[in-house]
């Protein structure tokens, strides 16, 4: 015997809805609510608008760069990072966008970059840790010497990522730059870590709403709830000298090295309605 | 039918302005210091102890200052300000007024450094009829800094009487010139107080002649009889009966700016205002002759007090300073701003420059200023709607300056590679992008996310066979990129049997370990005729480091014999 409902469920949807209403105009009528808008009535932020990275592989892994987002790739030395970023630049340059490269670590080689096809016309690099102290009296400089020596080491490193913070800062807020890198590659993950997060929501409000990607490339991942996307890149293997490791006899004469083989791993991506999870890709790299 | 017909007989007609700028002297200082126009105000020429009043301003002359007074008859005077006659600074309120005038018509007069007259033919379908156009030139030349008397007439003497008769705009109709000058003392016929002018006054004096209505009601042969030619000529003058042709002059496109400090300037800030002054004076003037900037000269005379040198011999790139001459070499202080596109804003224009002597200070107190603009043809850009985004020039031109100032002036541009196989063969450059060239903008360009993997795949499918670049397809071959250490990592290298075996960095431990595989030696060597030559051994080498495999790029200098990690692969 089946049981009939007392109340359809059309009859309880409005219901619902009739309730629902009168709870918003409940609380809308309390003063300290009255500029508050719940949650479920937010507008949903507009789905990002997405360009090439230049490699295949990420693009259809990741759907492209997201504009207006900050975007992190991270790994290892030797571990295919800059070869995305250069081909990251490759196309935006192509693209006719005005690119921004903030090279913390003064690490950016022309001619991997001209190999790769970046316009150099419209990139902007900037080189920290350039500039030197301001000249100070000697004796005052006497006076402070000993101090400076033993944070000499540490201001060599933190001075350049002081430096690119502040620079980044200018450049976002500069507008225009289709693609700003922010190259962090060699800084060591305790220092770039301690890039403070603020700066990154910084980063990432001031390229809200904007047609710029900025990119970060870095050891480990730093600037963490802020990036829209993060991709993690590891030396799979080193294509050309694995297998001539693993031959027994080595070659006699002098070997080539043919390239990279980079495994991308989709660490997080707030594109998604779901956590990414490990979604992988592989590329190969070529000597230029 | 009344006004239309009025309308076409005024349109016929032939009429003239004039801006006359009572004062100049002191009007030519006033631009400088704006602050100085509510107190009372002379100006003295002279050599001290001897100098003597040239010029007051109203106020002063209320207080009891007339030209011709010594310095110390007028010391007593309390709240009277006073200032040295700058010459440089009456040449740039001319130019000024010369700007003004050119701004509305072509066909412009100097009939004295005070007074400019314009045909005002043509002009009215323009700016529309002639009391509007009187009073637009007097609020342009306010707007300039001088303030002026503005007078319209069907001929030139009429309308230069008028501007110096009567204060502020003045429309005389045709056929009413001797009606509307009657009113005017008969000394507005003399402009300067020469001798002969003197002696006229002085007759007209004893004839009881005290106006120019007076003037224009003698008999015409019986005023000849006793002045001859020249008493006609006043006459008519009086009567506005003259006609003459406009002999047009055309001013030089220099555009240029002095201020002469009574004190020396030692801090940036306050010279920052004053350039702030001129700047926007020099934006004003250039934006009356429809001009922009490209470039901007800045020149310091400092406290030794010689003489700036020619601006001209400045070739230097942006903010190099020129190289003096010999003889000024010590106190000389120039800077030059180029700019990429033309601009014309005061505001970038300064920052520019307080950036750029923030990091080249002139190191000696200021005591005169001289800011010189190059005029150029203002950029017109229409961008597209569907170029790709480009940083506003003005603001890259900010952005790249604070840069500069943080990292250091050679740390920040675009690259140039050299035609050399040296390693690092690469010079900096000024940062300044091309216009984007390709109006078209491909889907490909824009993709909407979240529309899943399988569809971006798809989208980039479609796009293989079009004219898209295979890197904007993501097809371009990625190329294994080079991380440069700079400087260069000195190690030291292990060979065992012949082959490389282990490196030691003492400097970084990460950078060591045991060498697993290496490819080389590839020998390369350069400039070996110049002192500068180099030549070395590169390895591609794979180092099993803590964690991981890292590969790097090893160099030996067959030179120095000394053996470093030139970079990484990456």
């Amino acid at each position: 015997m089946s049981s009939v409902p007392l109340v359809s469920t059309a009859a309880v949807g409005r219901f619902v809805g009739v309730a629902g209403t009168l709870v918003f105009e409940r609380l809308s009528a309390i003063p300290k609510l009255a500029g508050v808008t719940p949650a479920s009535r937010l507008e949903v932020r507009p789905t990002p608008l997405m360009v090439s990275s230049g490699v295949r592989e990420v693009d259809a892994l990741t759907g492209g760069l997201p504009r207006g987002c900050l975007t992190e790739i991270c790994g290892p030395a030797s571990s295919g990072r800059t070869s995305v970023l250069l081909a990251a630049l490759a196309a935006a340059t192509q693209r006719q966008e005005v690119c921004a490269l903030v090279d913390i670590s003064d690490a950016f080689n022309p001619h991997s970059a001209a190999a790769a096809g970046v316009n150099f016309e419209r990139l902007l690099w900037v080189r920290c840790g350039g500039n030197k102290q301001k000249v100070r009296s000697p004796q005052r400089h006497r006076a402070i010497e000993k101090t400076e020596k033993n944070e000499n080491a540490r201001r060599q490193i933190e001075k350049p990522v002081e430096q690119a913070l502040q620079v980044t800062d200018l450049l976002l807020r500069s507008g225009g730059f289709g693609l700003v890198i922010i190259d962090l590659g060699n800084t060591p993950v305790k220092m770039a870590r301690r890039i403070p997060l603020a700066s990154w929501f910084r980063f990432q409000r001031a390229v809200e709403h904007t047609a710029t990607v900025l990119f970060v490339i870095s050891q480990a991942p730093c600037a963490q709830t802020c990036a829209s996307l993060l991709l993690k890149v590891s030396g799979k293997s080193l294509s050309a000298v694995s297998s001539q490791l693993s031959a027994e006899t080595p070659p006699a004469h002098a070997q080539l090295l043919h390239g990279l083989q980079v495994q991308g791993e989709l660490l997080r991506s707030r594109l998604e309605r779901k956590p990414a999870g490990s979604v992988t890709t592989t590329f190969t790299t070529k000597v230029g | 039918m009344k006004g239309l017909t009025h309308r076409v007989i005024e349109s016929m007609s032939q009429y003239f302005a004039c801006i006359f700028v009572p004062d100049f002297p002191v009007e030519a200082l006033l631009r400088a210091e704006p602050e100085l126009r509510s107190r009372s105000l002379a100006v003295l020429e002279g050599k001290a102890p001897l100098q003597k009043v040239f010029a007051v301003n109203e106020n002063a002359r209320r207080a009891g200052v007339s030209q011709g007074m010594t310095k110390l008859q007028i010391e007593a005077c309390s709240g009277l300000v006073l200032r040295a006659r700058s010459l440089p600074q009456e040449a740039a309120a001319h130019a000024v007024l010369l700007d003004c005038t050119q701004s509305f018509s072509p066909r412009v007069e100097a009939v004295g450094c005070d007074t400019i007259v314009l045909d005002l033919a043509g002009l009215q379908p323009l700016f529309g009829p002639l009391p509007k156009i009187a009073r637009a030139l007097a609020r342009r030349a306010s707007d300039l800094g001088l303030e002026s008397n503005v007078s319209v007439a069907g001929n030139p003497e009429t309308a230069t009487l008028a501007a110096r008769g009567f204060s502020g705009v003045t429309v005389i109709p045709e056929g009413k010139e001797a009606e509307q000058l009657g009113s005017l003392p008969v000394e507005v016929l003399f402009e300067n107080s020469t001798q002969e002018s003197a002696h006229l006054l002085e007759t007209f004096s004893r004839w009881g002649i005290r106006k120019l209505r007076d003037l224009a009601a003698l008999p015409d042969v019986a005023l000849s009889e006793r002045l001859g030619q020249d008493g006609i000529l006043l006459q008519a003058l009086a009567r506005g009966a003259t006609s003459r042709t406009l002999v047009p002059v055309e001013p030089p496109l220099i555009f240029e700016e002095v201020v002469e400090l009574e004190y020396p300037l030692v801090l940036l800030e306050p010279l920052a205002f004053l350039l702030g002054r001129l700047l926007e004076q020099l934006c004003a003037r250039l934006e009356a002759r429809a001009l922009a900037t490209q470039e901007l000269r800045l020149s310091l005379e400092l406290e030794n007090g010689w003489q700036p040198e020619d601006p001209s011999a400045n070739n230097g790139e942006t903010g190099v300073p020129a190289r003096p001459s010999r003889a000024q070499a010590r106190q000389s202080f120039q800077r030059t701003l180029r700019l990429p596109v033309p601009l014309l804003d005061p505001k970038t224009f300064l920052k520019l420059l307080q950036l750029d002597l923030k990091a080249h200070p002139p190191g000696a107190p200021i005591v005169k200023i001289r800011l010189a603009a190059e005029p150029v043809r203002p950029r017109a850009a229409q961008n597209g709607l569907f170029l790709p985004p480009a940083p506003e020039p003005e603001k890259l031109e900010l952005t790249l300056a604070r840069i500069a100032s943080i990292v250091g002036e050679d740390k920040v541009g675009s690259l140039e590679l050299l035609d050399t196989h040296r390693p690092q063969g690469f010079r900096m450059q000024r940062f300044a992008p091309s216009e984007p060239f390709s109006p078209q903008r491909h889907p490909s360009t824009a993709l909407r996310a979240g529309s899943g993997t399988e569809k971006n795949s798809s989208h980039f499918s479609v796009q293989k066979n079009s004219s898209v670049s295979p890197c904007l397809r993501g097809e371009c071959d990625l190329v294994t990129a080079l991380r440069i250490f700079r400087p260069p990592v000195d190690i030291a290298v292990a060979i065992q049997d012949g082959k490389l075996a282990h490196i030691t960095c003492p400097r970084n431990k990460a950078m060591q370990g045991e060498i697993l595989w290496a490819a080389g030696p590839w020998r390369s060597s350069g400039d070996w005729w110049e002192k500068e030559g180099w030549a070395r051994d590169e390895w591609d080498i794979a180092v099993q480091g803590e964690s991981d495999i890292a590969l790097y790029r090893l160099v030996r200098d067959r030179l120095g014999g000394r053996w470093f990690l030139e970079g990484t692969y990456d």
